[in-house]
């Protein structure tokens, strides 16, 4: 293999020669392992900067600016006739309650226009709020008492710093007249954030301030109960099958060629089954968690039997030959000794399932879970929308402060998330069993 | 009863069939002291009663269930008026889904047709008068299983044997759900598309440059001939597809081997895990993250070049969608690095190679067939994925190569045409059916390839 036209080198030469190819080996060394380096560094820097985005713009969204005012519960406005009933107290006409009490605060605001400015200030829903405490107790009609009310969800974006003072008046949702108020109230401790209970207990809403997630969790929960209803048991009885019964032929070959290809199928195309089967075929209802809860199931059943049968290869033969031994039969040994054995694994399987049915929403898109709806879903036929639906549909709102509440959102569905993943390796570490 | 609460009337009914049947059983033989002389366990002879209380029940229920409201359909749709009976079969399932929406509530009363009123009331009477059916055949079927079941328990009787079987049965049917959602999937979506293809020709379809799915709903309508040529679509799903795998593949590839090659064995503990949570965030997220901050901040970036970057621009989607696919890339990669024998690398070294070159010459070529199947897979991954691109990129569907102008995929498409009230039959909507056919054919064709790679090699060094 030598080449002998070349003149022989000394081994001087030679040491000289690798001596100077391995400086460029040893560099071209340490750049390959500064290269690796950076990719991971360059991956987490994406996971905190991602993360770092959602909570400083999420975070806020847990409180809400509220505006104290003293309010007079005005007799002549609330319960002219002064006989109590309830239809009267129902439709009396709380917005003048309220115009009343901010036109006692500046009284200098005079004028229609300037009236219906200083009226925006305070949230549409104020109003309802002050009629159902007036319902709950009637007994506060004539009197003055300090309450805190809902402001706008332009005046909330401006006490959080998230709206741009230097615009010109016309880019802002604020005018002037509106920023000096807002700015006095805020000087005499009458405008505050506060604990935003609308955002974690109530149902969606057109308007910010108003919407909240607590009929999307509502409708996750339902979900995901049905899910896990329907995918762990089919789940593992079909791992069951496949790993202890079946006898390797064309037909288990095919089962098995399925589940893994079902496993990187699209979600969207699972959505397309739903919409054509569940809805179009078998007519059950739209926008329901059932039909959610079975596109979901066949979505999550490939992680479920693909965990379990790990599970259950792991569980070594030497059990099942024990138990044979001593007479059972094999479903018995099944039941009695290899499943108890590998649940812990098939449950961390199920949970890392379920974390992913928890995050899907393209298919939920399919099967039309992504109508506005307000009212807190009571069952798995009613109308409901799930969590990672309600943060698209936010997303695509227009206002300004439907970005905080998405984020919002986002931080209570990441928060399940880690909860989830979480239980999956405290169960996966404490259960873990070698052999 | 509903459904629901004739499930669970059946639930406890099978609970006291279990009963009745273990009671039974070691009521023949004198009590826990004659065990010995039954065939099986006592608890064998209550779960035979209580299986076939309850299994042959079900299966009624549920065929019943899936095919009342089709029965009640039709029969509501022979007592409407003739004038509404007489319509075109569209505006006849325009009807019916008034009639479905008002007997769901969805819908108030006054704001529907007399007709309508009327249908959705006799819906109604008839699912009442089914559900009593129902009710009454299913209390009728298990009393009699359990019946029949107590008569013909003896101490002979081979109760775990038929249990057995049953519930192997069982097994197996659980099994066959895989084989019937691909099925479903394949003939629920093939049928709708080629209902479409029967409208629109496949050839125009798959080879047309122009998309705009707006039908005529007037023959003289002007300007809405609509057209269903999907080059612009796969043409805009192959760009983010790209920009993604621009992104995703070096990164995920470099972490793999820094992390299964040089890292510290505590780095890698921790660092593994982190990265693979980009794996486990929910892609809306993404699509949010998109839209929100990475859209703007290269629109932003744009203009300070000089550069025209629209703000729905297939970069801001695939750099995104990259980030997405790093962790499936990076531990597909892994396994594959992690799999190749120490004895080629102690090989290498033994010639003197540094670390890198083993790597680059030795490990990666070894590796390589299993990087290139776990790529595909991300690929298909990138293909199929939706919330993202629905979310940052655009609807508009430009034919063109340039990452800065706004571009739309398939998946985008199918959202859009099927997102909202629309009848079932136009061709608006079954092109998503036609697209959705496509996306899956393509996805598995991926799919199948990576596989039979990843096992090809994987077996080599088992």
């Amino acid at each position: 293999m030598s080449n002998t036209n070349k003149p022989r080198r000394t081994p001087k030469e030679t040491q000289a020669v690798v001596e100077r190819s391995l400086r460029r080996r040893y560099w071209a060394e340490r750049r390959f392992r500064a290269y690796g380096f950076t990719a991971v560094t360059a991956g987490m820097a994406f996971l905190v900067y991602l993360f770092f985005v959602i909570f400083s713009n999420g975070i806020g969204a847990f409180q809400q600016t509220q505006i104290r005012l003293s309010i007079y519960f005005d007799p002549q406005l609330i319960d002219p006739s002064g006989n109590r009933n309830i239809d009267e107290l129902r439709a009396a006409d709380y917005p003048a309650v309220i115009r009343a009490a901010l036109k006692a605060r500046f009284p200098e605001v005079e004028g229609r226009a300037a009236t219906r400015d200083l009226m925006r200030l305070v949230s549409g829903s104020a109003a309802f709020a002050l009629q159902k405490q007036v319902i709950a107790d009637p007994s506060v009609i004539g009197t003055t008492a300090e309450r805190w009310v809902l402001a706008s969800d332009a005046v909330d974006l401006l006490q959080k710093g998230r709206m741009d003072r230097k615009l010109s008046e016309a880019e802002r949702p604020l005018s002037d007249n509106q920023i000096a108020w807002a700015d006095k109230l805020s000087a005499e401790g009458a405008l505050a954030l506060k604990f935003n209970k609308t955002f974690v207990t109530g149902g969606d809403s057109r308007e910010p301030e108003n919407a909240g997630i607590w009929g999307a969790v509502v409708g996750s929960f339902y979900m995901l109960l049905l899910t896990l209803l329907l995918s762990f048991p089919i789940g593992v009885a079909t791992a069951v099958y496949l790993e202890e019964f079946a006898r390797r032929n064309r037909w288990t070959d095919l089962i098995e060629v399925n589940i893994n290809n079902l496993a990187a199928v699209p979600s969207i195309v699972f959505g397309l089954l739903g919409l054509a089967v569940f809805i179009g075929f078998f007519g059950l209802p739209r926008s329901a968690p059932l039909v959610g809860a079975m596109v979901l199931t066949l979505l999550t059943l490939p992680t479920i039997i693909i965990a379990s049968r790990a599970a259950l290869k792991a569980v070594p033969p030497s059990i099942r030959e024990a138990a044979l031994g001593m007479g059972a039969s094999k479903i018995q040994t099944v039941v009695h000794h290899v499943l108890p054995l590998a649940m812990p694994g098939m449950l961390t399987g199920t949970i890392i399932g379920m974390a992913r049915a928890l995050g899907e929403s393209a298919p939920l898109l399919m099967i039309g879970m992504v109508a506005f709806i307000v009212d807190i879903p009571k069952g798995v036929t009613d109308a409901a929308t799930a969590l990672p639906v309600q943060v698209f549909l936010w997303s695509d709102s227009p206002e300004r402060g439907f970005v905080e509440k998405t984020s919002g959102a986002i931080i209570v569905l990441l928060a399940f998330l880690v909860v989830m993943n979480t239980t999956a390796v405290i169960l996966r570490k404490r259960f873990e069993r070698r052999w | 009863m509903t459904p629901a609460a004739l499930l669970i009337a059946l639930t406890l009914f099978s609970v006291g069939a279990f009963w009745i049947g273990k009671s039974r059983s070691l009521a023949l033989v004198g009590g826990s002291r004659g065990v010995r002389n039954l065939h099986s366990l006592p608890g064998h002879y209550g779960l035979m009663t209580a299986l076939w209380c309850a299994l042959p029940a079900l299966l009624v229920m549920g065929l019943w269930l899936a095919f009342q409201d089709a029965i009640i359909l039709r029969l509501i749709t022979d007592h409407l008026p003739a004038g509404v009976r007489s319509l075109p079969a569209n505006d006849l399932s325009l009807v019916m889904n008034d009639v479905r929406n008002l007997v769901a509530g969805n819908v108030p009363a006054d704001s529907v047709s007399d007709a309508v009123r009327a249908a959705s009331a006799e819906y109604i009477e008839f699912r009442g008068i089914s559900r009593m059916a129902l009710t009454v055949l299913i209390m009728v079927m298990a009393i009699a299983a359990v019946i029949t079941i107590r008569s013909r328990i003896t101490p002979q009787l081979r109760a775990r044997n038929s249990v057995e079987r049953v519930i192997e049965w069982l097994l197996i049917g659980c099994s066959t759900i895989a084989v019937f959602t691909t099925i479903g999937i394949v003939a629920s979506v093939a049928f709708e598309a080629f209902r479409f293809f029967s409208i629109i020709h496949p050839f125009d379809f798959l080879f047309g440059t122009s998309w705009s799915p707006q039908m005529a709903i007037r023959a003289d309508q002007v300007g809405s001939s609509g057209s269903f040529g999907a080059v612009p679509l796969f043409a805009g799903t192959a760009l983010i597809s790209f920009i993604a795998m621009f992104i995703a593949v070096p990164i995920g590839l470099f972490s793999a081997i820094y992390l299964a090659e040089y890292a510290h064995p505590k780095f890698r503990t921790w660092a593994k895990p982190l990265l693979e949570v980009l794996a486990g965030v929910p892609t809306v997220v993404y699509g949010f993250f998109a839209a929100l901050t990475i859209g703007p901040a290269l629109r932003g970036w744009g203009e300070s070049f000089g550069l025209n970057v629209a703000s729905e621009s297939a970069l801001a989607a695939g750099f995104v969608m990259g980030i997405m696919i790093i962790p499936f890339v990076s531990s597909l990669a892994d396994d594959m690095i992690s799999a190749v024998p120490q004895s080629l690398r102690d090989g290498a070294y033994a010639l003197g190679a540094t670390r890198s070159e083993t790597i680059k010459q030795v490990v990666m070529r070894a590796a390589l067939p299993g990087i290139v199947g776990g790529v595909l897979l991300a690929v298909s991954r990138a293909i199929g994925e939706t919330m993202i691109v629905v979310m940052a990129a655009g609807l508009a569907a430009n034919l063109t190569a340039n990452p800065l102008e706004a571009v739309t995929t398939v998946t985008v498409q199918i959202v859009t045409l099927l997102v909202g009230d629309q009848e079932f039959d136009s061709p608006k909507t079954l092109a998503a059916f036609a697209l959705g056919l496509v996306l899956f054919l393509v996805t598995l064709a991926l799919n199948v390839l990576a596989l039979h790679i990843v096992r090809k090699y994987r077996e080599q060094y088992e």
